[in-house]
């Protein structure tokens, strides 16, 4: 699977999309055959800053989840102790999960092959997806307030399938910018129809 | 008000590239008011207005409604006044009646007045609307304004046509009028001509498909060249137009002439399952019998809910002793039984058949519709059983298509309608469609494929199946849910109790994914997902074999983009009509499947000359038709896939 011959072209076609290139070493569980890895190849990887924004709004997202969960305790007085239960397992949960933040972001890779970009996603539930160029019908970059304080963009793919849903996120600006130009551009070069 | 209808059909119809001699009729017909010359083509970039009665169809329902009303109650009065007269006897009613004080209160003229004025100006309003309402066709674009205070201004173009329906409610069809609509992709974006002449909108259907289908452009740079195509689309409208005249209502020279012309035009299109004079009517592939109709309307899954329903009602009349409980249900089954005559009413006229620009699906007998889908229209065939229809062998077939919304409704129940392209068939009919949807291939080919897609299947040949560990996950199914290939399409087969075969054309998939959750990373297998436009099937695909998934994955990535590449549908004609012209290895394909590779070859070869054999197919195709790939476009067609593994490569390895 991974032993065929690697195709040179991403590399060159790639860097007008910016300097996280290369520095991936993506399969974060490295050989268990019972994972997917359909792609054999390096993935370029979402800026290291992209962790922070996923802590800093999984913290906050975090903190409004647990008090909602708490509303119940705080309301009926403090007396009924079962109740704090769930603010407590929402507490493990979240912990669990913000623990995990650091190998989720490093499995976010993209690769812009010759013709269709592919991206995967996730550790638990993996996904990769493989977008022709030529299938794409807009592309969208998108900034939050948490995303341009930190100087980060994402990238979103439509294609006339609702199911395709890829987002990159974690670029910086100028990779976003650059990134949107460079597959517009393929796309132009590469137009299907529906 | 249907004076213009025939001097329409009353006219040859013009082969496209043909002028129009002036006839006698239409120069008096020409005086009917504001009627631009109809002269035999509607799609010749001038403005055309609609049926004249299209306000009465639209909006005039209302109208007709006040009117009976109206005269109902006159009738009311006249018998009165005539059984006051002979009897002798009073009005019988009280000075409260409005008729009555008006009659008395001498302010009758001043009323009357008001009402005619009012009526006046309604009919002006209509008038104006029908007046503003107008058409345009141009080789590139349908053009729809309309409006009084309001104007829009709707324009499609015609290489992005989805496919064009003709509609006739029954109204409608007692003026002579049908509903034209021509499907874009995309939520209700589609342009409508409602109303049209009868006539009219399958001669419309057939110049805007020509058009569309870029036969004609090729056709038009060729006759510049010298080198006039032969044959073709316009010889067929040529042909077709011949019959039309021959058929159609010679010159109305008197009144009444043209009354029996009228009544006769109405009762041969009453009697015609699909107009289409311009075309010998398509044989229909299938023929729908009334018995399997009612049958499989009966017995589906659907009536067993009703059943337990009714079970469950019964019971709890015997447990509660209280009867009226049964009676809750009787809306219920109102409601469930009319919506199962109307779908056997619906589909009891129920064709389709290949035409030159596609498929054409018709259906209805009172009120008719028919649908034509252009090759490449069809983004995904979902072939399926419900569990009660296996004792008969019987298959539905639906599709999704790009195009939504639709007459008369709007929501999934008239989305799901107009997916339906087999509402029931016997598996050899369901056959026969299939070659139908899937056109370019070879029956001997097809056949073995999809039957094996439809059979139990216990250690099967052509699909890749899921490995035993799949039980878990696929209790009856893991020897039937797997995939094949077919050369341009990939087959994904699933279901044991509800069988199901989903196939999706390479060239019209958007996106493919893989994943994988924990359950199935315990057992070792993965979901693949092929992502198509919306609509009521879903192409995926799950506990496959992560190794299988991956070699899925792979060369559907690669396939898509080889075959998107070399798709040549959206000016479906364009390719045909060069091939006819030049000598070409497989004439009578359309664009789209002559430019895949077969399974064989796809299969053994390296990737890197899989694509080769399509290289002359696209190096000889129209740059006109490719309008929009720029000249340096043709490197896209032997790219070479980045993963080259002959080894995952499909289901021929596996045996």
């Amino acid at each position: 699977m991974s032993d065929s011959p690697q195709n040179p072209t991403p590399a060159a076609s790639s860097d007008a999309a910016g300097p996280a290139a290369a520095d991936v070493a993506a399969p974060v569980v490295a050989d268990d055959p019972r994972r997917i890895e359909p792609v054999p190849g390096e993935w370029r990887r979402v800026s290291p800053k992209y962790l922070r924004y996923d802590l800093i709004s999984m913290a906050i997202f975090s903190v409004v989840f647990i008090f909602a969960m708490a509303l119940p305790w705080l309301l009926s007085g403090m007396d009924i102790w079962f109740l704090l239960l769930l603010p407590i397992g929402t507490f493990v949960v979240m912990a669990l999960v913000l623990i995990f933040t650091p190998r989720r972001v490093r499995a976010i890779g993209y690769q812009l092959r010759e013709d269709d970009l592919v991206l995967r996603r996730g550790i638990l539930f993996q996904r990769f997806v493989a977008v022709p160029y030529g299938r794409m019908q807009l592309v969208d970059v998108t900034r939050g307030p948490i995303e341009r304080s930190l100087g980060l963009s994402q990238l979103k793919l439509v294609t006339a399938a609702a199911a395709s849903n890829v987002q990159i996120p974690g670029l910086t600006e100028a990779d976003a910018d650059a990134l949107r130009d460079h597959l517009v551009e393929l796309a132009e070069t590469r137009r299907a129809g529906l | 008000m249907t004076d213009p209808r025939e001097g329409a059909s009353g006219e040859s119809v013009e082969p496209v590239d043909a002028a129009a001699p002036a006839e006698p009729i239409a120069s008096a017909e020409a005086a009917v008011p504001a009627e631009p010359v109809p002269d035999g083509e509607l799609a010749d970039d001038e403005w055309h207005r609609l049926h004249p009665a299209t306000p009465l169809l639209r909006g005039g329902i209302a109208l007709i409604a006040i009117i009976g009303f109206l005269i109902a109650q006159f009738r009311e009065r006249a018998i009165d006044f005539v059984i006051a007269n002979t009897s002798g006897r009073g009005g019988g009613r009280g000075p409260e009646d409005p008729l009555d004080w008006l009659l008395s209160s001498g302010l009758l003229p001043a009323v009357l007045g008001g009402a005619v004025l009012v009526i006046a100006l309604v009919v002006v309003l209509f008038w104006l609307s029908w007046r503003m309402h107008t058409y345009r066709v141009t080789p590139e674009l349908v053009e729809v304004r309309s409006g009084v205070l309001f104007r829009t201004h709707r324009k499609a173009r015609l290489d992005r046509i989805q496919g064009i329906n003709i509609s006739r409610p029954v109204i409608a069809r007692i003026f002579g009028a049908a509903k034209f609509e021509v499907q874009v992709a995309g939520d209700d974006a589609n342009v409508k001509l409602d109303y049209l002449r009868s006539a009219d909108a399958d001669r419309l259907r057939l110049e805007v498909l020509q058009l569309a289908s870029g036969a004609q452009a090729v056709k038009r740079a060729k006759a510049a060249g010298g080198a006039r195509g032969e044959g073709g689309p316009a010889g067929a409208a040529a042909g077709g137009g011949g019959a039309a005249a021959a058929t159609g209502v010679s010159g109305a020279s008197t009144a009444s002439a043209k009354l029996s012309g009228f009544v006769d035009d109405r009762v041969q299109e009453f009697l015609a399952p699909e107009l289409d004079p311009n075309a010998a009517p398509p044989e229909s592939v299938v023929e729908m019998h009334a018995g399997r109709l009612v049958g499989s309307t009966v017995v589906n899954d659907s009536t067993i809910w009703l059943l337990v329903l009714i079970a469950g009602s019964v019971v709890a009349v015997v447990l509660s002793g209280e009867p009226w409980i049964l009676f809750t249900t009787i809306p219920l089954i109102l409601a469930f039984g009319s919506f199962q005559i109307r779908k056997v009413t619906k589909f009891l006229r129920y064709t389709i058949a290949s035409t030159e620009h596609g498929i054409r699906v018709g259906y209805g007998v009172l009120s008719t519709s028919n649908e034509t889908i252009p090759p490449g229209r069809i983004h995904s065939i979902s072939v399926n059983q419900p569990l009660l229809w296996r004792p008969f062998g019987w298959w539905h077939i639906r599709i999704n298509r790009a195009s939504r919304s639709g007459y008369g409704g709007n929501g999934d129940a008239q989305q799901q309608q107009n997916a339906v392209v087999l509402p029931v068939g016997s598996q050899d009919d369901a056959l026969r469609v299939l070659e139908l949807l899937l056109p370019g291939h070879d029956p001997a080919e097809l056949r073995p494929v999809v039957e094996s897609g439809f059979a139990r299947d216990r250690g099967s040949s052509e699909y890749t199946v899921s490995p035993r560990r799949a039980a878990v996950l696929r209790w009856f199914s893991w020897r039937r849910n797997g995939f094949a290939m077919l050369g341009d399409a990939v087959l994904l087969r699933r279901g044991a109790i509800w069988r199901e075969l989903v196939i999706v054309p390479f060239a019209r998939m958007q996106s493919v994914s893989l994943s994988q959750g924990p359950l199935n990373r315990s057992l070792s297998l993965s979901v693949v997902n092929v992502h198509t436009v919306q609509g009521p099937i879903s192409a995926r695909l799950g506990a496959l074999d992560v190794r299988d998934a991956e070699g899925l994955f792979r060369q559907l990535a690669v396939s898509g983009v080889a075959a998107a590449a070399g798709d040549l549908t959206h000016r479906w004609g364009a390719s045909r009509v060069q091939e006819s012209a030049a000598p070409a290895p497989s004439p009578e394909l359309p664009g789209e499947s002559a430019t895949f590779v077969s399974q064989e070859n796809s299969r053994d070869l390296p990737d890197g000359q899989r694509e080769a054999p399509s290289d002359p197919e696209i190096a000889h195709s129209d740059p006109e038709s490719r309008r929009d790939d720029p000249p340096a476009d043709p490197p896209a067609a032997p790219r070479t896939p980045p993963a080259a593994d002959p080894t995952a490569l499909g289901p021929g390895d596996r045996a």
